[in-house]
């Protein structure tokens, strides 16, 4: 029965481990992996891969392989920063407005729901545009657009543990509302936000890289993973250009995706239960 | 209660001999819910049977209504008026079910079908079993609907069942089940979740329905005083198997096994005055924890050393009564009260 | 003076449309070294009056005073320091401990929030868990390893800690099965002499509140209908209510008899029946019952009750008659 391995046998969970590791570990030594400065233009133009370069070279003769690993440093991160971020902005402000309902709850529920009435990306753009094309400003813009999900979801737990007996039995203690939300309930709602934050990487990263397409995140010459794939799409016949970066994305993508999808599997009490084992 | 309702010289409603249930664990194991238990259910009878939670009391009810888990597996005999139920095809079990046995549960609000009327549930149970047309079923549901004593049958019938109290609900349940004159009413835990005035109630009404209507009744709860008031015999049952059986009386007024014993000073009693309450030591063995031998072993307070090795027969000591354990330390002694009192 | 009392309290619940008055005035009090038994059915209120009686609901009227000082109702802020004498141990031991936190540190709460502990708790914490009868290495353990009765036993520690002087036991032994019944009731019992506390026993179950409590007060539908010494309430209950009550528990005994029933089903709190509220269903009702709601009245000996059959009615004038809250009623004849 498939409940009575742990979800994290699973093969898609190894294999979003596998690359997340990978890609840590690459972010981490790509000085010592890259086998050419990433910003160095000293190579011959779209050259196509081959044994010296194995990803070609690009439109200033930088190599696209050193540029790939290097790429690592940037979206994964900053990546990470940016759902670090969110979280800990969404999940403060749907406790707040979960616990103390009534104006603290309208006014944060309204924020949220002016973010949410965006497509994503357009009010990313145009918090970007507003702040100045660069990487930091990406993240700023990106935590706005990101930190509603957090909230909504935080809110709904802690609504539905405002009103259990164990909170009561802590207030009755003594616990004031503040030290309830911090020590009762966020270890309560730490799981589910875990989950989401893990699945939320990804996008974090398609996020990221979608504004350095557009010109409005990582600027020339960082060697940023989307505006390297916004520089193939414009030399769409030099293949190679676009083909690495995006897999480089695809595979990130993926693993974070895995590996939220396993956790999220690991702490449903109902699968946790079943692999514990409940009298 | 009379004793007269019952018919004791006539062939059983049901026979269990041998009967086991087993379930598979995690770890491929087969785990015996239900472990060896020999039981019988006469005609116009109330058998009870009483068991903590674990004991495998609902199991065996399943098991008559061939309801039990996916994977079960089943071992021995279970008749119904004396046709092996276990061995049956599905198809012939479900013509049964509900004409011939039916079951009422402890929650009447789960049990009952949220979104059909009241009438609409006893006809389409009356119309699926004996294929009478409508006008003839809803006059037999209004009939069921007054046998059960619920005032102005008219209108409930229209109504639906979260619009009655928990008291009136278990009512409409009992008149669904007797909507087609089962030989056999299972009662699991019926009144555990209501208030005892409501209660009383649902007592009486039972006990009047198995005179009026010679059906027999087999009710399965914890709770003693229920069957105290309602059964005719009783079997206690542990981890799995019978431990005592006989008359309600004899069983409840003079209790012989140690685990019936245990049971009944662990309840309040007022001859104990402000005494403190006696609760058996330890809990009940989880169902891949049973021991080898007598399962009440662990927690027995007059076992002897051949008890954890040798699992107890139940073996009959005359007067209809049987229990299943070789010391009886309680033979001829005096009953619970007296017993309570000077210890 | 009473170490918890509570006078002419009202609760009401606010629902779309109507408000519903699930205690609709009741007196209790509870002395130190005493246990106070409180029964009732479905509908009486008797958890809405034990949630108010420690400040988790507020009161709509009437007030609640714990060693002669006013319980606050509990807000944003924390609780005030006195009041974390008076604790409340709840009837689900599956939803009153926190999952996520190991026990010894929920334990460690009730030292360091209400008894105002300084340094490092593990001892007193274990010193608690010998207290209730588990064993000292459960500090270190998750709620979910533990059973039913033992989860009660760690709620009551965590209570213990706070060093109260008061315990209310909302339906704390209910959801366990006999044996743990037994067990965890004998701890309150023993630890209510022992430590000198009140304690405020609510239960649905008569057989343990008459083994259990030295002062029983039965309640319907919001009303404290009658208390008293419990072993004189049960020999001769003043109240048929109370009477009913006690005739339908079936004994244990194998008797064989059948318990009585009271026909009728508890009214819905918000639309309560006028003047006595048990009137639609008592077996002794008569003239003044439907139309005016009878006091509470001292019987002697600690013994209250509210029923017309105790008291002198007030003269019905013909054609019209005055309910309590001074509505003017005219389906009263009887002079």
């Amino acid at each position: 029965m498939n409940q009575h391995r742990s979800p994290w046998t699973r093969p898609l969970a190894i294999i979003g481990i596998f690359f997340i590791v990978l890609w840590v570990l690459i972010a981490i030594f790509a000085p010592l992996l890259a086998p050419y400065d990433p910003i160095a233009q000293d190579f011959p133009k779209f050259l196509e891969p081959s044994g010296d370069h194995w990803m070609g070279t690009d439109q200033l003769g930088r190599d696209e392989f050193s540029r790939v690993l290097y790429g690592a440093r940037i979206s994964i991160p900053l990546a990470l920063l940016l759902v670090v971020l969110s979280t800990l902005v969404g999940a403060t402000l749907g406790a707040i407005a979960g616990y103390f309902g009534r104006w603290a709850d309208g006014t944060v529920m309204r924020f949220a729901d002016l973010v949410f009435a965006f497509p994503g990306i357009i009010l990313a753009m145009a918090a970007a545009a507003a702040l100045g094309p660069s990487l930091r400003n990406a993240v700023l813009a990106l935590v706005i657009v990101m930190w509603p999900s957090y909230a909504r979801v935080v809110r709904s737990l802690i609504l539905g543990l405002r009103e259990t007996e164990f909170v009561a039995s802590s207030r009755l203690l003594g616990s004031s509302a503040r030290r309830t939300l911090a020590v009762d309930l966020r270890p309560n709602a730490a799981g589910q936000v875990l989950v989401l934050a893990a699945l939320e990487v990804g996008n974090a990263v398609l996020l990221l890289s979608g504004l350095s397409f557009l010109g409005l995140g990582a600027q020339p010459p960082d060697p940023e993973w989307g505006a390297m794939v916004s520089d193939g799409a414009r030399n769409f016949d030099r293949w190679w250009l676009g083909v690495f970066p995006g897999l480089a994305i695809l595979t990130v993508v993926m693993a974070f995706n895995f590996l939220g999808d396993t956790l999220r599997d690991a702490l449903d009490p109902r699968t946790a239960r079943a692999l514990r084992g409940t009298p | 209660m009379t004793a007269a309702a019952v018919q004791p010289a006539a062939p059983p409603v049901v026979r269990a001999e041998g009967l086991r249930v087993l379930l598979p664990s995690r770890d491929g194991r087969e785990l015996a819910a239900v472990d060896g238990v020999d039981l019988t259910v006469q005609p116009g009878e109330i058998l009870g049977i009483a068991g903590e939670s674990g004991s495998g009391k609902t199991m065996t009810a399943l098991a008559l209504l061939g309801l039990l888990p996916h994977g079960a597996r089943t071992e021995g005999s279970l008749e119904l008026d004396g046709v092996d139920l276990l061995r049956m095809p599905i198809k012939q079990l479900r013509a049964l079910r509900g004409a011939e046995m039916a079951m009422v549960f402890q929650d009447p609000m789960t049990s009952l079908h949220p979104m059909l009327t009241v009438g609409k549930q006893i006809t389409e149970h009356l119309r699926f079993h004996s294929g009478i047309n409508k006008r003839a079923a809803m006059a037999r549901a209004t009939e069921l609907l007054e046998q059960v004593r619920i005032p102005d049958p008219a209108r409930t019938i229209k109504a639906y069942p979260h619009q009655f109290s928990g008291g009136m609900r278990q009512r409409v349940a009992i008149a669904v089940a007797l909507a087609c004159s089962p030989r056999l009413l299972i009662a699991d835990e019926p009144t555990t979740a209501l208030d005892v005035t409501v209660q009383a109630g649902i007592l009486r009404l039972l006990d009047r329905l198995r005179r009026e209507e010679g059906v027999s009744i087999m009710v399965i709860t914890h709770d003693l005083g229920v069957l105290s008031a309602l059964a005719d015999r009783l079997v206690v049952m542990y981890a799995g198997r019978i431990a005592e059986t006989g008359s309600t009386a004899d069983v409840l007024g003079y209790p012989r096994h140690p685990y019936t014993r245990g049971l009944l000073h662990a309840l309040p009693h007022p001859e104990l005055g402000s005494a403190e309450l006696r609760p058996i030591p330890g809990s009940p063995p989880a169902l891949a924890d049973r021991p080898p031998g007598c399962p009440f072993e662990p927690r027995c307070s007059e076992s002897v050393p051949s008890c954890a090795q040798h699992r107890p027969e139940l073996l009959p000591i005359g007067g209809g009564r049987a229990i299943a354990c070789p010391v009886d330390p309680y033979a001829g002694a005096d009953d619970v009260a007296s017993e309570v009192v000077t210890s | 003076m009473s170490l918890l009392e509570l006078r002419g309290v009202e609760v009401v619940y606010h629902r779309p449309g109507r408000d519903v008055r699930a205690v609709a005035g009741a007196d209790l009090s509870v002395e130190r070294g005493q246990i106070v038994g409180l029964v009732g059915e479905s509908g009486c209120g008797k958890s809405t009056l034990a949630r108010a009686a420690v400040g988790l609901v507020p009161v709509a009227a009437g007030q609640v005073l714990f060693d002669d000082v006013p319980v606050q109702p509990l807000r944003r802020r924390a609780r005030d320091p006195r009041e974390r004498r008076l604790q409340m141990v709840f009837q689900d031991p599956y939803s009153s401990l926190n999952p996520r936190r190991r026990i010894g540190d929920q334990i460690a709460d009730g030292l360091k929030l209400a008894a105002g502990f300084r340094g490092d708790p593990r001892k007193k914490v274990a010193e608690l868990l010998e207290r209730v009868h588990l064993p000292t290495d459960a500090a270190r353990r998750f709620p979910h390893e533990f059973s039913g009765g033992q989860r009660q036993r760690i709620a009551i520690a965590r209570a213990l800690a706070a060093d109260p002087s008061l315990i209310v036991a909302d339906e704390a032994i209910s959801a366990l099965d006999a044996s743990a019944q037994a067990s965890v009731a004998n701890l309150l019992v023993s630890l209510t002499r022992e430590l000198d506390m009140g304690l405020l026993f609510i239960s649905h179950d008569l057989a343990i509140v008459r083994q259990v409590a030295d002062v029983v007060a039965v309640m319907y539908l919001g009303k404290v209908v009658e208390t008293g010494v419990t072993a004189q309430v049960w020999a001769e209950p003043a109240h048929p209510y109370t009477r009913a009550l006690i005739a339908a528990v079936p004994p244990p005994d194998g008797s064989g008899t059948l318990p009585k029933d009271l026909p009728g089903d508890v009214p819905d709190p918000a639309e309560p029946p006028t003047g006595c509220r048990c009137h639609p269903r008592c077996p002794a009702a008569f003239a003044p019952c439907p139309v005016v709601e009878p006091p509470i009245v001292s019987l002697g000996d600690g013994r209250t009750t509210a029923c017309w059959l105790h008291t002198e009615p007030p003269a019905l004038v013909a054609g019209s008659s005055v309910d309590r809250d001074g509505a003017a009623d005219n389906t009263s004849e009887v002079a």
